[in-house]
């Protein structure tokens, strides 16, 4: 059996039970920078899809286009019909000039069931929150805020852009731990954008290393062995699951933009080498 | 009392009271400059009102709304790999442009029939019974449609995009809102003019910032803030014989300099031990 290193066009999977949503081929363009080429996505019922890959590599712009943010120029998101997503955002900043709390910032759009909020919070370790000015909390207390904001919508996925950025170290493996926790017990799908794939490792199902497009997508312990993976993060990141090598069908050059190289057979589209028995 | 005081300190409340609430989203989604460009145009449509042969207000209004309603789209095309200016330039260089056609329009229409100062300076003063009618009928929709919309309004201010994802409609929510603001510089230009009616968005908003905890403290601070502003300059400008406008405006400023300079205490987080980091024990 061999495993796909660059499905660019994932196999369709809409008649399948258990998809929560399916983003297919989007292209996508700001002026003459193109950000996405012919990127997707699927994530399942239960699942945890994390989204690595450099910075301006559009993992951010594929999420975007994912909620309905962004109008890709080609491509199409199939969400399940009814799917509630809980979106919790890069960042959160509100000027000092608005006077909020974080129970009054809970109660937007819509205000919830009662206790609901105060449930919410409980849930994501935050109560001691509830009557503080959201300008005044930490950057890993904003996170929990807004991932209860995310909950409070009793979502069917959630969508974490970027959730331990600006969070120190501890914070990170304890927010991380959480989103685990939350998935188990809720049986939520979750779709993760990250710099570092070491540290969701443990918790991820599938991997998706994007860099304008799906440089290799799979199970954790197969891409972090993927050469455009150490390519992308360089061989110390990848140290410590640099076992697995094959054949690959192109290169980035330092702009990312894909440089073609001649493989063995002429460099077949996919499915190249990729024998995953390490 | 005075009948035309009772009448201009009426006026001046009702306005007071919808600038309240209105200048504290100016305030919390920095649109100061928007709300001066709108009030700007005003000319425009005084201009126009002549030469269609309606009312100033409906010219102002007509033109507020359009103006507005075009800001809100070019807002919603921005982005898309245009090397735009920034906001705060463009809207500078349509205010000014709006208010020197709108100066430029009516003087070759007919300089004689046309009180520019009353426009630009306001003429409280001069208040009808009708005018107070129209300010308070005006007043009580715009502030009925501003409590409908208010949680989406406020979600936005917060985050647009993720108001978006939870199913806020953003962009009916902000075009609302701007035939909000079209409506309220209409009828508050009587009382301050088009050069001074972002002042009585902003100032009392600003000050009422100080004690308010909610937003609905502030917003509802920023209106009896105004009224006091009202209050202030009226008796000001009874007592100096000075112009009404710039003396509420001014009265508004005072109220802001003194609560500026009230000591409060901060409300200070307790300090929470950072024991997550302590391995010891």
């Amino acid at each position: 059996m061999s495993i796909d290193p660059a499905p660019a066009n994932p196999t369709p999977r809409e008649g399948e039970t258990g998809t929560l949503v399916e983003v297919r081929g989007i292209c996508l363009s700001f002026g003459a920078t193109e950000v996405l080429s012919d990127a997707g996505l699927t994530v399942r019922e239960g699942e945890v899809v994390t989204l690595v890959g450099p910075n301006g590599a559009g993992k951010t712009t594929l999420i975007r286009v994912l909620l309905g943010l962004l109008r890709p120029d080609s491509g199409t998101v199939w969400l399940r019909p009814g799917l509630s997503i809980g979106y919790v955002p890069q960042s959160l900043s509100v000027d000092p000039v608005l006077p909020l709390s974080v129970r009054r910032f809970l109660e937007l759009p819509r205000r919830p069931r009662p206790g609901g909020i105060e449930r919410a919070l409980a849930e994501v370790g935050a109560g001691h929150t509830l009557d503080l000015p959201l300008q005044t909390l930490s950057g890993g207390e904003t996170r929990r805020v807004l991932l209860a904001r995310a909950l409070l919508r009793e979502p069917d996925l959630l969508v974490l852009d970027e959730p331990v950025q600006g969070v120190d170290l501890t914070g990170q493996a304890e927010l991380y731990g959480l989103i685990g926790r939350i998935r188990h017990e809720r049986g939520l799908g979750v779709l993760l954008v990250s710099h570092d794939l070491h540290l969701v490792m443990a918790a991820t199902d599938e991997v998706i290393c994007l860099n304008h497009h799906v440089c290799c997508a799979g199970r954790p312990e197969m891409v972090s062995r993927h050469p455009e993976y150490i390519a992308l993060f360089g061989p110390a990141i990848a140290q410590s699951f640099a076992i697995y090598a094959h054949a690959h069908d192109h290169e980035h050059d330092a702009a990312g933009r894909v440089i073609a190289v001649p493989g063995p057979e002429e460099a077949g589209d996919n499915g190249e080498g990729g024998g995953g028995d390490g | 009392m005075d009948d035309f005081l009772i009448r201009a300190l009426a006026a001046g409340f009702g306005v007071a009271i919808v600038a309240g609430p209105m200048g504290s989203f100016v305030v919390w989604r920095r649109l100061a400059f928007f709300g001066e460009t709108l009030a700007h145009s005003a000319l425009l449509g005084v201009a126009l009102g002549l030469v269609l042969h309606f009312s100033a207000t409906l010219g102002i209004i007509a033109v507020a709304l359009l103006i507005g309603v075009l800001l809100v789209i070019g807002e919603g095309q921005g982005g898309r790999g245009r090397p735009g200016l920034p906001t705060d330039t463009l809207l500078g260089i349509l205010a000014h442009t709006a208010l020197a056609a709108g100066l430029v329009a009516l003087a070759l229409l007919d300089p004689v029939r046309v009180d520019l100062m009353a426009y630009l300076f306001g003429d409280i003063l001069a208040v009808g019974t009708a005018d107070i009618l129209w300010i308070y009928g005006t007043g009580a929709v715009a502030l009925g449609v501003l409590m409908a919309i208010w949680r989406p309004l406020l979600a936005i201010t917060i985050d647009a995009e993720l108001a978006r994802v939870e199913g806020v409609k953003v962009r009916a929510v902000r075009l609302v809102f701007v035939v909000l603001m079209a409506l309220v510089i209409s009828v508050s230009l009587k009382i301050v003019g088009i050069v001074l009616i972002t002042s009585l968005l902003v100032i009392p908003a600003a000050a009422a910032r100080r004690f308010a905890r909610t937003p609905e403290q502030m917003a509802v601070g920023a209106a009896l803030i105004g009224c006091a502003a009202v209050a202030l300059g009226m008796a000001g400008s009874f007592h100096w014989d000075t112009p009404s406008g710039p003396s509420i405006v001014l009265g508004a400023a005072l109220i802001f300099a003194v609560v500026s300079l009230w000591p409060t205490r901060r409300p200070r987080r307790r300090a929470r031990g950072s024991g997550k980091i302590s391995r010891s024990g």
